[in-house]
């Protein structure tokens, strides 16, 4: 009982969070609410007893990928105004697909389909089963080959990001560190061998 | 689920290709600023091995590894050969467009090879697990290709509409994957499959997850009214990537479409071939109407493409092992018409100049009699005229909408065919029969004329005897 008393309270704050995340206006309070519903839904997590995925929910996107957000709206202070201009031109339109797909989803996704029957209640685990043990086993045995594809998903994301970004432009004024580094004497100091004036 | 130690031969190309691409990334680190050509070498010589390799290794019955993510059976082995051979012309179109502009990087290469790695793995899939992230390997590595040349604001601009849109049929496509891992309970398309085949209704969610597939598969492809993206990234990236955006990505898609439609979800078999109905008619006619208001070239055959994925869908919907094995023929010989049509728009250019516009071709009979014949045929090709083989691969196809006696869709397929026949013979027309402002003969490099001559060449034989083709498809889906 008090456990779905905890899952309420964590459901409605996610769903509110995710609400604000849509309609607040100021954008860095928007991500701070995306945080916020980054971080109900891993309680939510906890509670169905997957540990692993709640805490690297809260380290990878709280911590990283959503600092990382905060950063990039607060350097780059897009001027909102022109994103809105088209907003009442749309929203008769979108608003008519939003509310088409929103009762097609209804009709479907009922909890008469995905209920208890149909999917059966998560198996309760003794205290010292570790969720990352067995998440580690399945992914390096079973999962080997799709693991191997994320990696190089990676990689190529790497690449990607690398060759798309270092590139001369031509008209910037850039140091080079190696002929930094290689500079002698010679070429940056010119002795002038001058002879001494007689005074006067 | 009990771990079984995983076969790693059938998967011995992809390896091989996982390695050579890394290899080629070191090559072009350590010796790419003096030797270029090098990394140009090595990334053919590893499709070529790559190639050999899945060829030695066609698999006489489908076999499945790495614990039920890996499939290899004849479908996927005669695709990738196709996949590797048209990305090999591709890099060849490709160092001469970028040589000649100065644009030439070592990583335009790599990233080509990690993308065919991702188009192979897509083919291969065996679950939807493996399905989405070999989609998601190409769709990376495709995107980064459109945006390598910075310099250019178009290429920027159609690589953002690119990746935004792709990243929202991404979403669509998982949306469904999630569904339908909620219904069966498993990600394995095998396991998916048995469930439908023992339940005796057919879930609505399973049809709802379904919904989700069909749209993000309808993006990939570029079916209308998915198409949006399809003319602004066509005509906004460099020529060469655009010839490999429209060419080997669109086997793949057709692997990624039988993988998930006809392997995992036969059992609402009647479902999507109504869902596939009104997007091929809608693309036939979108692609083949838009078309003729176009005059950019590359614009131009980007809506022949859509209107060519109409009738790729055809083979589909007729739902039979001949109708799937006609859509097979289609999409290879399409792949081959659309390397060749993008590769004359690189022959003909030139530094600074991109020979893209329809004007561009006024007169081109004058300049160079032999380049033009190879436009008339690869023009007549895709237009689906007897003697070349775009023509019987719309007659296969079109056979097998008759067959399962869908002959409304077959005549509206001619209808739209003879209306897109227009534009084709504009080229034609232009071609042959009009002054160019240009008189001076054409030069260009003799390898790069061998190579659109052998492409042209082998549309007009495979025209004369497509049986042996259509056969190969036949076979390799058993």
């Amino acid at each position: 009982m008090a456990e779905l008393v905890v899952f309420y309270c964590f459901a409605a704050i996610l769903v509110f969070a995710a609400f604000r995340v849509i309609t607040v206006r100021n954008p860095v309070h928007a991500a701070l609410f995306l945080v916020l519903a980054f971080f109900s839904s891993a309680c939510v997590w906890i509670l169905l007893e997957a540990e692993f995925l709640a805490i690297v929910l809260v380290l990878v996107y709280v911590g990283a990928v959503m600092v990382l957000f905060l950063f990039v709206v607060m350097m780059l202070d897009i001027n909102l105004a022109p994103l809105r201009e088209g907003f009442t031109r749309y929203l008769g339109l979108g608003a008519a697909v939003a509310v088409l797909i929103v009762a097609q989803l209804l009709l479907v996704l009922g909890s008469d389909r995905f209920g208890l029957e149909r999917v059966g209640a998560p198996v309760r685990r003794a205290a010292d089963y570790s969720n990352t043990e067995e998440l580690g086993v399945l992914l390096y045995t079973v999962y080997a080959y799709p693991f191997e594809i994320a990696a190089v998903v990676l990689l190529v994301a790497i690449i990607a990001a690398i060759s798309l970004t270092m590139r001369r432009r031509p008209g910037i004024k850039a140091q080079n560190p190696a002929e930094q580094v290689a500079v002698r004497r010679s070429d940056r100091v010119r002795l002038v061998k001058m002879r001494s004036e007689s005074r006067r | 689920m009990p771990f079984v130690t995983p076969e790693f031969l059938p998967a011995l190309p992809e390896i091989l290709l996982a390695v050579m691409a890394c290899l080629v990334l070191l090559v072009d680190l350590y010796f790419g600023r003096r030797h270029p050509s090098w990394v140009f070498l090595l990334a053919q010589a590893s499709l070529v091995l790559c190639a050999l390799l899945c060829i030695a290794l066609y698999p006489e019955e489908p076999t499945t590894t790495f614990n039920g993510t890996f499939r290899s059976d004849g479908m996927s082995a005669v695709l990738k050969v196709f996949m590797i051979l048209v990305t090999y012309f591709v890099l060849f179109y490709s160092k001469f467009y970028l040589d000649v502009r100065d644009l030439f990087k070592g990583e335009y290469f790599v990233l080509s090879l990690f993308a065919v790695l991702g188009m192979m793995i897509l083919v291969s899939a065996a679950s939807l697990l493996t399905l989405y992230l070999g989609l998601e390997l190409m769709a990376l590595c495709l995107y980064a290709l459109v945006a390598l040349n910075r310099e250019s604001s178009m290429a920027s601009e159609a690589a953002m509409k690119y990746f935004v849109l792709g990243a929202l049929a991404s979403g669509t496509l998982l949306y469904g994957m999630s569904l339908l891992y909620g219904v069966t309970g498993s990600l394995e398309l095998d396991r998916i499959r048995e469930y439908q085949s023992v339940g005796g209704e057919i879930d609505i969610i399973l049809v709802l997850g379904l919904v989700f597939i069909v749209v993000g598969v309808a993006f990939k492809l570029g079916a209308a009214p998915f198409h949006m993206w399809v003319p602004d990234v066509y005509e906004g990236a460099p020529t060469s990537v655009t010839l490999f955006v429209g060419t080997a990505p669109k086997i793949a898609a057709f692997g990624m479409l039988m993988r998930l439609l006809v392997d995992g979800l036969a059992g609402v078999q009647g479902d999507w071939i109504e869902m596939l109905t009104i997007l091929s008619v809608l693309s036939m006619a979108v692609g083949n109407i838009i078309a003729i208001a176009q005059t950019n070239l590359k614009r131009m055959l980007a809506y022949s493409t859509i209107a060519h994925v109409g009738f790729l869908l055809l083979g589909i919907i007729a739902g039979t092992r001949a109708g799937y094995a006609a859509s097979m023929f289609y999409v290879i010989v399409y792949a081959l018409m659309g390397l060749g049509a993008f590769g004359m728009i690189i022959v003909l250019g030139s530094k600074g100049f991109e020979s893209d516009r329809l004007d561009d071709f006024r007169g081109l009979n004058e300049r160079s009699p032999w380049l033009a014949f190879l436009v008339l045929v690869l023009m007549l090709s895709m237009a689906g005229v007897p003697p070349f083989v775009g023509f019987w691969a719309k007659w296969s196809v079109l056979r097998e909408v008759v067959a399962a006696d869908q002959v409304w869709l077959a005549t509206v397929a001619v209808v739209l065919a003879v209306i897109g026949l227009f534009y084709y013979l504009r080229v034609v027309r232009l071609v042959y029969f009009e002054e160019g402002q240009e008189a001076a003969p054409l030069v260009c490099g003799t390898d790069v004329k061998v190579m659109i001559s052998t492409n042209a060449l082998a549309i007009l034989a495979l025209g004369v005897y497509p049986s042996a083709l259509l056969a190969l498809c036949v076979t390799a889906l058993g």
